[in-house]
């Protein structure tokens, strides 16, 4: 077999979790726990098997040639609009098919574990497998319509895993908010679709060349930017951003699959797929970068206060995205993509170990009712402490080089104020993670009684013997609110400190530590992937022909890089020390952050996130919500209805004369025939026959 | 054509006058006669007129598609009778009379509500 005919066979990368979410879905309840997730693990498994299959057979290929399209059946033969339902499988396609599946795999594998017990166990995988197949279509697509396909796909899985506890209020309207914000991007993926159409004549992306010249730079400035406006909803970036923080109610394996690893990178995969639009126009590319910076840095600076473990993670996650979307703009889209994959690694571990925390935890979030972790959960514990030094930018782990290569790439490209911007962000990255590993897995035990400001409250110890539903999410949720059967673990900036769980948490179970460790030791051997010496730029090589026409800058000398790289450590360094000092005793009243106390009076703005969200919410909900009210009741209700309704009764009004015709009677309708005959005769004779 | 029609020299004139004279009758006829019978005679007359000037008109044009017509305008008719008399006998049947001002069921009933 040809590498060619290979990878004629790609359909079957997505065609696995398909045929898992099917069977699940309908057979799901029947095969029920375990085997349900075996099942979705094994087909997940598979298909990453055929990626890598896939991915040698590219390899195969000489490197200017690395592209193979197949069609498998029109899907919409409209007129001049035609889509093909086929696959695009070039080196950036099969990069992403590879981390998805990859990572993927591992957190189905761990999901056995975390939704061990959950009474929508199946359901649960089905739902997985489902986002595995939609997000697979999105990056292998052939046109911008079936990546659209995709998009809406992996829109739909992550609504119905956020709200997968639905029981929750909290998790119901995160899914919501998720689904509602994305759909302001997917209006610009659609405006984006009709001007490329209109331009083009096809969606399909072997009809858009490399370098096109054919449609001016206005044209590609409004579709780069149309796109970054889908890429802005469905990556989380400001102004959009802020569904992903909510998006923390559903499943800890969820966040890090989809909120982490995979479909937050889709807006990344958008803007490669279509870089020629990027690449012809130059305003486009500031936007984007822009955007990316003030996205990394915003959000790094929210992050530094969040009590809620998930919380640092999502806003975390928001902030390298921007560094991503900052290196699109530069037109740096290797980098981008080292980054999504080394982030993938990383951040996939930092979210399954703070899962596994959770997990051994009882359900609390909260990071003030923590400490010490490390005697009671030593796998979970190291595997994070390696991601967060990965992901702070110490060297040689993957988050040095992914994030270095960025930061020199906005200094090489001369981009001074981006690059300010990216190093300023880098700073906060180290804080904030710091402080987490810290208030987690070291300083003083909060587990059992926690100081408030003043007073010692001591709970009473967990002495009522072993708890043995450690799963059972609802029974465990400490709750001293009776009203709310069933509250979220979510704990907000501001929010009072958390009931200790009252003992000591417990390490999770193997099929749970194993993918966090194979992904830390991924995060930390990453960068391998792309060293920043000439020859080892492996994924630069790789992804060169997928990215054709764009020029790559590399720095002058090698000590002219190595000061880059060193700056970029040290101002790391300076935000792990400066988070170290402040919580290396953990924190000495629950309720009192040594890090808030310095910030003074902007804690409250930054814990608070600019506050954007009740911002928002206030303008949404007030001037909105009266808009909407006044459309419908004067626009809808009259004079959209109006008119409709005058129509019907006008047609009403005239049917009322000529109704009466219609008697029955079959004689008159006779002579009516014979009025007509007889005048249509009249008519042949006199007229025409003149 | 036999040498004692020749000799009489009918022109198209007379059948065409005789067809418009019968069509005539059956048209009066079912516009005034109010039995279904009697109208659907009528029809029957106001159909074989036609016939007739099809036959005619063959004949002056020497155009056999006028002839090939009427056979099928015979066609129809034979199966229009069989449908009509069908119809005609279910009303008498179930009616006693067939008036065909009575047979009106087919109005807008929402005249009736109209008060007509």
């Amino acid at each position: 077999m040809s590498a060619r005919d290979l990878l004629d066979l790609i359909w079957i990368v997505p065609a696995l979790p398909l045929l898992g979410a099917v069977v699940l879905l309908l057979f799901g309840k029947r095969i029920g726990e375990p085997f349900a997730g075996w099942i979705a693990t094994g087909l997940v498994g598979l298909s990453f098997v055929a990626s890598l299959v896939m991915f040698f057979a590219m390899l195969d290929l000489p490197s200017d040639v690395r592209v193979n399209v197949i069609t498998l059946y029109t899907w919409l033969p409209a007129g001049a609009l035609h889509v093909d339902m086929g696959f695009y499988a070039d080196t950036l396609s099969v990069t992403w098919i590879l981390l998805i599946t990859g990572v993927g795999s591992l957190i189905h594998l761990y999901s056995i574990g975390y939704m061990h017990g959950d009474e929508r166990f199946s359901r649960f995988f089905a739902y997985l497998n489902l986002f595995v197949f939609s997000m697979l279509m999105l990056v292998l697509g052939s046109s911008f319509l079936v990546t659209f396909l995709g998009w809406e796909g992996v829109g739909l899985c992550s609504y119905l895993l956020v709200s997968f506890w639905f029981e929750r209020n909290a998790a119901a309207v995160a899914g919501k908010k998720a689904f509602v914000t994305n759909r302001v991007g997917d209006v610009g993926f659609l405006l984006a679709m009709f001007l490329i159409f209109a331009s083009y004549g096809s969606l399909n992306y072997a009809a858009i060349p490399a370098g096109a010249h054919s449609i001016s730079s206005g044209t590609a400035t409004a579709i780069a930017l149309l796109l970054l406006v889908a890429a802005i909803g469905k990556s989380a970036q400001i102004p959009l951003h802020l569904w992903l923080p909510d998006a923390m109610e559903g499943p800890t394996p969820v966040s890090a699959l989809i909120h982490a690893a995979t479909m937050v990178t889709a807006g990344i995969f958008l803007l490669c797929r279509a870089h020629v639009f990027l690449d012809l126009s130059a305003d486009a590319g500031t936007v984007v970068a822009w955007v990316g910076g003030i996205t990394a840095l915003l959000a790094g600076t929210v992050a530094i206060l969040q009590p809620d473990i998930k919380r640092v993670l999502a806003y975390s996650t928001v902030s390298q995205l921007g560094y991503m979307f900052l290196a699109i703009g530069i037109h740096a889209y290797t980098a981008a993509v080292f980054m999504v994959l080394c982030h993938a690694f990383y951040k996939g571990c930092l979210f399954l170990g703070a899962g596994s925390v959770i997990h051994g935890n009882h359900d609390v979030q909260d990071m003030r009712v923590m400490g010490r972790f490390r005697k009671f959960m030593p796998y979970t514990a190291l595997s994070m402490v390696v991601a967060w030094l990965a992901i702070a930018g110490v060297p040689p782990l993957s988050g040095f080089f992914s994030k270095d290569e960025i930061i020199s790439q906005a200094f090489l490209r001369d981009d001074y104020g981006l690059w300010v911007i990216g190093i300023v962000a880098a700073g906060f990255t180290a804080v904030y993670m710091t402080r987490l590993i810290w208030l987690t897995f070291y300083g003083n035990e909060r587990y059992e009684t926690v100081a408030l400001e003043g007073t010692i409250i001591p709970i009473v110890s967990g002495g009522s013997g072993e708890v043995e539903d450690e799963h059972g999410a609802v029974a465990t949720a400490p709750s001293d609110d009776d009203a709310d059967s069933d509250p979220s673990p979510t704990v907000s900036y501001g929010d009072p400190v958390a009931t200790p769980v009252g003992h000591a948490p417990h390490e999770s179970p193997p099929i749970m530590t194993f993918p966090i460790m194979v992904l830390a030791v991924l995060a930390a051997v990453g960068g391998l992937m792309n060293l920043p010496f000439s020859s080892m730029e492996w994924l630069d090589k790789w992804l060169a022909s997928s990215f054709r026409g764009v020029p790559e800058v590399h720095p002058d000398t090698f000590i002219g890089g190595l000061g880059l790289e060193m700056l970029t450590f040290a101002i790391a360094l300076c935000g792990i020390g400066l988070a170290y000092t402040l919580y290396k005793k953990g924190l000495e009243h629950a309720d009192r952050d040594p890090l808030n106390e310095k910030l003074g009076p902007v804690a409250a703005i930054l814990g608070n996130a600019y506050y954007y969200d009740a911002g928002v919410s206030k303008l949404v909900g007030g001037p909105g919500r009266a808009i909407a009210g006044w459309l419908d009741r004067v626009v809808d209700n009259e004079i959209i209805d109006g008119a409709v309704n005058g129509v019907g009764s006008l047609v009403g009004l005239l049917s009322r004369g000529v109704q009466q015709m219609q008697d029955g009677r079959v004689r008159r309708y006779a002579l009516g025939i014979t009025i007509g005959a007889v005048a249509a005769l009249l008519y042949v004779v006199i007229w025409l026959g003149r | 054509m036999s040498p004692t029609l020749a000799s009489i020299h009918i022109t198209a004139t007379y059948p065409l006058t005789l067809a418009a004279l019968l069509f005539t009758i059956g048209a009066v006829g079912l516009l005034t006669r109010r039995n279904v019978l009697v109208m659907f005679m009528c029809v029957e007359l106001m159909l074989n007129a036609v016939n007739l000037t099809f036959v005619s008109f063959a004949n002056q044009l020497n155009d056999i598609r006028g002839q090939v017509i009427v056979f099928f305008v015979l066609a129809v008719a034979a199966a229009e009778v069989a449908v009509g008399l069908g119809i005609i006998v279910a009303i008498f049947r179930r009616r006693r009379g067939a008036t065909a001002d009575d047979l009106d069921l087919l109005k807008d009933p929402v005249m009736d509500e109209a008060g007509q």
